[in-house]
């Protein structure tokens, strides 16, 4: 049987060669999802504008006017109605009552399934969600506060762990993909809730996986090839663990594929803003953060220089053939 | 490197059969996981959106402890200088701005005053702090300032028994294993499996169910009160039901008796088959109650409920044998409501629904559905992709997976995590992100191969080099779902439980555990070229 390999044996595709237009498609791509966020802006979830959410179940397709018109007639503020995959499910949000707290939320439940069951008879409602105004400022807080410092942590831990460049070129690419994913939620009017927060931190973090993958390797091949250039080195790395990006980019595809087709409505946000993530993060990886070393200076030397300043185990790493002492991997159980 | 002796054999083996037998229950029916010893009851709980139930966010008004230390405070410092020997005369008593204040009318009687005031203030805190000051301005007038630490020790032992009431009021509506827990300083996360609706839990939960009885001040000019001013020692309360349509009531200050005498509240009808709640008192609130309508006969007491009067029934005759009933217009339901709130006690301050979220068990059903037909699907489709890119290794990979999702759901059946929606997403990512690690060994391997090197030296180098770049990976991908851990609320920390525990897991089953696989397989055929 004849295995299958995504990317051909000694592929060389000259990634930095193009870096001048990744750069610029990148920089128009990225300024253009922080004018759709700023012009159209997000569709946020209850859970952080606060109100009322009400996902009602019909027995069958329903006109979205006609449940409309029926809340308009309840004095209970403009509704908003959204449609998910089947037409037999709408998500009504309505705003929160200013007065009255739990009580008068419980009050607007009740008079909009008493209203609805009358003039549709046999709807349910799958399931409610009220988020205070208070409630819904923290947890967005909490929200940008985790993403942001999940990008800084891990900037942080690619500096301490390679040299500043990494670091550098680390956190441009993240803060890229996370601003494209905004911008595929303004474009797409998606609902932005708490779960996506969720998605956008596992995006973060599986982003930086990628790049921790190319920027070993381009640690590695520095101490192997003292003498390469760093251009022909970065495309040697990014070359060389190119089958891999491709093979676990596809493979998580894969999965997330059947989610997104088979998982339910509720994950479907989720789902699709993490497929984005995936080849937004794959992308920057391979066009966008280590094209950028070399924008910012990194050679050969840098590298020498901090391994033996640090005594590091790799500053000591083979440069030509198998050795059968092994230090740690890491790996032992 | 590709020897492994017995006992790392062992010890790779051990761990994975723990987690993996840990994962069995919770397959299995409930009747028969509750036969098992206790230690093998380890079942992943299913989060709200999969089971069905209701979420409250309960937040207390912070700010009522306070009014009603102050209140407290007043009330003793009244007793202590009034009924006290020597008696001190005090007037101007205020309490504005969160102080109480008041002027002691023999200034020769100052210090006095601060004297008999002091024992009222308690330690607060370790610092020794007490939690009132205590200092006399322009020499007569006595200043009492609640201290932060004392606010804070008074929110923090209201909140302990509130958490307390509302988990015995929710557990007298006989609703099964719901989690009560206190949640930042001032709120309480009260969640509800099964619920469908929580209508009357939260009209339980709003009550604080503060039950006095008072008498009505039947002096009191009817047009004043209705404009809401009481003669002295009497205070005006709102009675929706009147009979005379005014909706208030002036009644004495002084309780007669209070709900904290009771020893029992139950549902039941009076003569006229209206729902009632019947209470009865504790030998001591019996005998008040007794004392009081003797002397009062022929007048009219009032039934207070958080501050608003349910009745005002006449007092017929002198009740003795300490039971009474409490009527107002009650609905079998409310009436049911009260009693149960009063069986378990008064709130010691209010609560608010600040977040509520209700999922029906149907979605709940289809979420659990189209997850696990997801999950396998994405199984099924990245084993296949794994086994037609790696042949052999790909099948060691996809064993790996499989073992890693046993031992996941292993572990957190052992830590008692609870499964989400999210955290189903978080499943799948992790059969995604395990092979990832797979996916480096052999690429490596490939590459080494193509170097030149034997079979041996080839997969020995590819695990090692990987081995290095799957451990930083793996560290950085943790720091992200340990911030999610952190700061994440709902489904963000169920998520991130399932990716924690999958980072964890699948760098041992894929990295350690396929070594073994593979190195054992090499030992056997001693392979001089390798299909991958």
């Amino acid at each position: 049987m004849k295995l299958l390999k995504l990317v051909p044996d000694n592929t060389n595709i000259g990634f930095v060669a193009v870096r001048k237009w990744a750069f610029a498609l990148t920089a128009l791509l990225t300024v253009l999802a922080v004018g759709a966020t700023a012009h159209k802006g997000l569709n946020l979830g209850v859970d952080f504008v606060g109100g009322l959410m009400i996902e009602a179940k019909f027995p069958q397709a329903v006109d979205t006017d006609k449940v409309r018109s029926t809340i308009g007639t309840l004095g209970v503020g403009e509704s908003s109605l959204q449609q998910f995959g089947d037409a037999n499910t709408v998500q009504i949000r309505l705003p929160l009552p200013e007065q009255g707290g739990a009580g008068a939320a419980n009050a607007v439940v009740e008079k909009t399934r008493l209203a609805m069951v009358a003039q549709f008879p046999g709807v349910t409602f799958s399931r409610y969600d009220t988020v205070s105004g208070k409630v819904s400022g923290e947890l967005i807080q909490n929200g940008v506060l985790a993403v942001v410092l999940a990008i800084l942590g891990i900037a942080v831990f690619s500096w301490f762990r390679y040299e500043w460049q990494f670091g550098v070129s680390t956190f441009v690419a993240i803060v890229h993909d996370v601003l494209m994913t905004l911008g595929f939620f303004a474009v797409t009017q998606l609902e932005f809730d708490l779960n996506i927060i969720a998605a956008v931190l596992t995006i973060v973090g599986y982003s930086i996986n990628d790049k921790m993958v190319i920027d070993d390797r381009i640690r590695e091949n520095m101490r192997k090839y003292r003498k390469m250039d760093m251009k022909s080195l970065i495309d040697l790395s990014v070359n060389e663990t190119l089958p891999r990006t491709v093979m676990t980019s596809v493979t998580i595809l894969l999965a997330l594929g059947a989610l997104l087709l088979l998982g339910g409505h509720v994950l479907r946000g989720f789902t699709a803003a993490m497929m984005l993530g995936i080849i937004v993060g794959t992308y920057s990886s391979v066009y966008v953060s280590s094209s950028l070393l070399i924008s910012l200076g990194l050679t050969p030397q840098t590298s020498e220089k901090k391994a033996a300043k640090k005594g590091d185990y790799a500053g000591t790493a083979e440069r030509v053939g198998p050795r059968e002492t092994g230090r740690d991997d890491g790996a032992k159980p | 490197m590709l020897n492994f002796s017995r006992w790392a054999v062992f010890a790779i083996i051990l761990p994975l059969a723990i987690g993996v037998l840990c994962a069995i229950p919770s397959f299995l029916p409930d009747a028969t996981v509750a036969q098992l010893p206790r230690f093998m009851q380890t079942r992943v709980n299913l989060g709200l959106d999969l089971s069905g139930g209701s979420h409250l966010l309960l937040e207390a008004s912070t700010q009522d402890v306070a009014k009603q230390r102050l209140t407290n405070m007043e009330e003793q410092v009244r007793t202590e200088l009034r009924r006290g020997d020597p008696r001190i005369a005090i007037g101007d008593i205020s309490g504005r701005d969160g102080k109480l204040s008041f002027m002691v009318r023999d200034p020769a009687q100052v210090d006095a005053a601060v004297e008999r005031i002091r024992p009222l203030t308690q330690g607060a805190g370790l610092t020794g702090q007490r939690d009132f000051n205590v200092e006399v301005v322009n020499s007569s007038t006595i200043v009492i300032t609640p201290t932060d630490a004392g606010i804070k020790n008074a929110i923090k032992s209201a909140m302990e028994v509130s958490t307390e009431v509302i988990r015995r009021r929710i557990d007298e509506m006989g609703t099964r294993e719901p989690t009560i827990q206190q949640q930042g300083d001032n709120r309480i996360v009260v969640q509800v499996p099964g619920l469908q609706d929580p209508k009357a839990l939260k009209a339980l939960l709003g009550q604080t169910a503060k039950l006095e009885f008072k008498l009505v001040d039947t002096t009191a000019n009817p047009s004043e009160v209705a404009q809401g001013r009481a003669p002295v020692g009497s205070e005006v309360l709102p009675y929706v039901n009147n009979p005379s349509g005014v909706p208030f009531i002036a009644v004495k200050r002084q309780v007669m008796v209070s709900g904290e005498d009771l020893t029992d509240a139950t549902q039941g009808y009076d003569q006229s088959n209206q729902a009632i709640v019947n209470i009865r008192f504790n030998s001591s609130g019996g005998r008040k109650f007794g004392q009081v309508t003797s002397q009062n006969v022929n007048r009219p007491f009032a039934i207070i409920l958080d501050g608003k009067v349910l009745s005002a029934p006449n007092i017929n005759e002198p009740i003795l044998g300490g039971s009474a009933q409490v009527s107002g217009s009650f609905t079998v339901e409310s009436a049911n409501q009260l009693a149960i709130a009063l069986r378990s006690g008064k709130l010691p301050v209010n609560f608010v629904v600040v977040e509520e979220r209700t999922v029906g068990p149907g979605l709940g059903a289809d979420s659990i559905r189209a997850g696990l037909i997801a999950s396998v699907v994405a199984v099924v489709a990245v084993a296949v992709f794994m086994f037609v890119s790696y042949g052999r290794f790909g099948m060691y990979a996809n064993l790996a997976v499989a073992i890693n999702v046993a031992v996941i759901l292993g572990v957190m059946g052992i830590l008692g995590a609870t499964l989400t929606l999210p955290g189903i997403a978080g499943f799948v990512l992790t059969i995604g992100t395990a092979v990832d690690a797979n996916v480096l060994i052999y690429e490596r391997i490939r590459e080494e191969r193509r170097r030149g090197r034997n079979v041996v030296a080839a997969i020995e180098h590819g695990y090692k080099e990987a081995s290095r770049t799957i451990f930083e990976a793996n560290v950085t991908h943790a720091i992200a779902g340990g911030i999610m851990l952190a700061l994440g609320s709902g489904p963000v920390k169920g998520f991130a439980i399932v990716l924690l525990i999958g980072i964890a897991t699948s760098v041992f089953t894929a990295v350690t555990f396929t070594r073994m696989v593979v190195a054992n397989w090499v030992r056997r055929t001693r392979p001089t070229d390798i299909h991958i």
